[in-house]
């Protein structure tokens, strides 16, 4: 019982008295992780009910997944949007954050405003906002058109991310490299760059993620042959519980979880450097 | 004499260092318009995507039918109960899901914050993990485990908490479950990173002074976490507010948001008006609210100092 009679924080509370916090932390991270992990073994059930721990284990929803032309189409979109979105969206928001950062105008503050505020503004209200306009200029189904609106979505994570890296960053190594004949190009390419890539790598993999599971916008805006897979997904879901979407979001599970890991992976390189 | 000379005669007895200055500030000057047109692209897009479409909403919004000016969409929403009661269920929905990720939420951020660094990093997997994965994997997953054969109910019948499979999804329950799940980490990451930007002798202090440990806490350690639980706060009920996937995948109907409403005017009845005012309420109501938090609290501080989770 010793354990229980020791000292747990500064203000010389034991371990015993608070078992209660343990115990409610404990089942808070079980809420939160449960779900999402229970999913992995109920899509190998052989029932159409979906049943834990499942009786007969069958790979016949992921049977159903591959072989099924519609979802293989709807994945093809996804990542297709997705990584298009990750090629804009970085870029831009990489530019826009240094830019803000180095030119230190009166009203950049307004400017950083205005570049996050799709976060904060509705995204019922972007997605049938975007799809008027879309269908005013014929982009309404079409790859590009999705890619630029789930762009605009994932510049406010790539700015905020690339921001607050440059903050912590000396300035003064750009400067040194200019005094010595770099242009600014070369210097940031060169100096600046790499040693924000963590940043750049994370906020990468955000506009990546953003995209590949943002549901709103893809459901005004796209559809027709470039439906994609949220859009499938949760036009199912309303409907009926169907086994094949335990199957996707196993899969979905194991992409977010690794890109998770590679962020973790170089979030850590980072304090070593 | 050169012309500039003749014409500016007050420019030559200013001195040879004057004129220079002032080049070198206007090339400066340049200079920082240049960088800063590097925000145009992003700058350009986010306009052209969202602050055009939403302006013409906003317009579409005072349209009648016929194409004249009118408050009719307004008065609409004003005066039909239908309206009242999905105003009301997305104010509900939103307060509820806030106070309890709060009361779940900041136990769970001063459990971790006060683990040793390797074990908080391992426990903070299992906020971070659901944080990336996709929020309608989510909600599937407990459309899944709540339905009237699922693990939920199973698994209580045989404990005895229960005799019979009850309804739990499809309704405010399962709706709030939901939520709760997907809001989560908004709140307990600003709370985590405030926690761990407090000065630990404070508490350590008090302690010493005579202070019991309950009194240390609710004197010292939570007044100085506050700033990171009203943003967690803030960010949860302002996401709440614009909700729509999980409430229409768990609410089975019977959970009616602004968020659904406004899909539903267009999908079904083509209304580019009414769901355009209500599209303008739900901004003005969430602009409003973050407008009123930051004039009662410092939000800028507030944001820096529970800026933890921008990192991840």
């Amino acid at each position: 019982m010793s354990w229980f009679s020791k000292a747990a924080s500064e203000t010389q509370i034991t371990h015993g008295s608070r078992v209660w916090l343990y115990i409610l932390a404990g089942l808070v991270m079980v809420f939160l992780v449960a779900p999402t992990v229970i999913v992995i073994p109920m899509s190998f059930s052989e029932s159409q009910y979906l049943e834990f721990p499942p009786r007969t284990w069958s790979v016949r929803w992921y049977e159903h997944y591959f072989a099924s032309s519609e979802w293989m189409a709807a994945t093809r979109t996804s990542v297709l949007v997705a990584f298009f979105t990750m090629l804009v969206a970085t870029p831009l928001g990489v530019m826009a954050a240094y830019g803000l950062f180095v030119s230190n105008l009166r009203f950049a503050h307004l400017i950083f405003l205005l570049l996050i505020s799709p976060m904060m503004v509705p995204v019922v209200l972007i997605a049938i906002g975007v799809f008027y306009v879309y269908a005013k200029l014929k982009m309404v189904h079409t790859v590009g058109g999705l890619v630029l609106a789930h762009s605009m979505l994932a510049i406010p994570l790539v700015l905020i991310v690339v921001s607050s890296a440059l903050k912590s960053y000396d300035m003064n190594q750009e400067m040194v490299a200019r005094s010595l004949g770099a242009s600014r190009l070369r210097a940031f390419m060169v100096i600046t760059l790499p040693q924000i890539r963590f940043a750049l790598i994370t906020s990468a993999l955000l506009s990546f993620i953003t995209s590949f599971d943002e549901v709103i916008v893809a459901l005004f805006v796209s559809g027709g042959d470039n439906a994609t897979l949220t859009r499938s997904m949760f036009i199912t879901l309303r409907d009926q519980i169907d086994p094949t979407i335990a199957s996707i979001s196993t899969i979905m599970v194991l992409v977010s979880t690794s890109l998770l890991v590679m962020a973790q992976m170089f979030g850590q390189n980072k304090d070593g450097t | 004499m050169s012309v500039a000379d003749i014409l500016h005669p007050g420019a030559a007895a200013a001195g040879d260092a004057a004129p220079n200055a002032d080049g070198l500030k206007a090339d400066a000057a340049l200079e920082r318009m240049k960088l800063f047109g590097l925000c145009s692209p992003a700058l350009l897009l986010v306009v052209v995507t969202m602050v055009l479409p939403v302006v013409w909403l906003f317009y579409l919004s005072f349209l009648s039918d016929e194409g004249t000016f009118s408050l009719e969409h307004y008065e609409r929403l004003t005066a039909s109960k239908a309206y009242a009661r999905i105003f009301w269920t997305t104010f509900k929905v939103s307060i509820l899901t806030t106070i309890i990720c709060v009361a779940i939420g900041y136990p769970l951020a001063y459990f971790l914050a006060q683990l040793p660094k390797r074990a908080a990093a391992l426990c903070m997997i299992t906020v971070l993990l659901p944080f990336w994965t996709s929020l309608l994997v989510r909600t599937y997953a407990w459309l899944v485990l709540l339905q009237r054969k699922g693990l939920v109910n199973t698994w209580a019948i045989e404990l005895g908490l229960w005799d019979e499979p009850i309804k739990i999804v499809h309704n405010l329950n399962g709706t709030l479950i939901g939520m709760v799940h997907i809001m989560l980490p908004f709140l307990v990451l600003p709370v985590y990173g405030s926690m761990k930007a407090i000065d630990t002798d404070f508490v350590k202090a008090a302690s010493n002074l005579g202070a019991s440990p309950v009194k240390a806490f609710w004197k010292v350690f939570f007044p100085l976490s506050l700033p990171g639980l009203f943003a967690g706060a803030l960010i949860v009920f302002v996401l709440c507010l614009g909700f729509f996937v999980t409430p229409a995948v768990l609410g089975g109907g019977r959970v009616i948001m602004v968020s659904m409403s406004i899909t539903d005017t267009i999908e079904l009845f083509f209304n580019w008006g009414a769901a355009s005012a209500l599209g303008v309420v739900l901004l003005v109501m969430t602009l409003g609210t973050l407008f009123l938090a930051s004039r009662l609290l410092n939000l800028d501080k507030i944001l820096g100092g529970g800026g933890g989770g921008g990192g991840h």
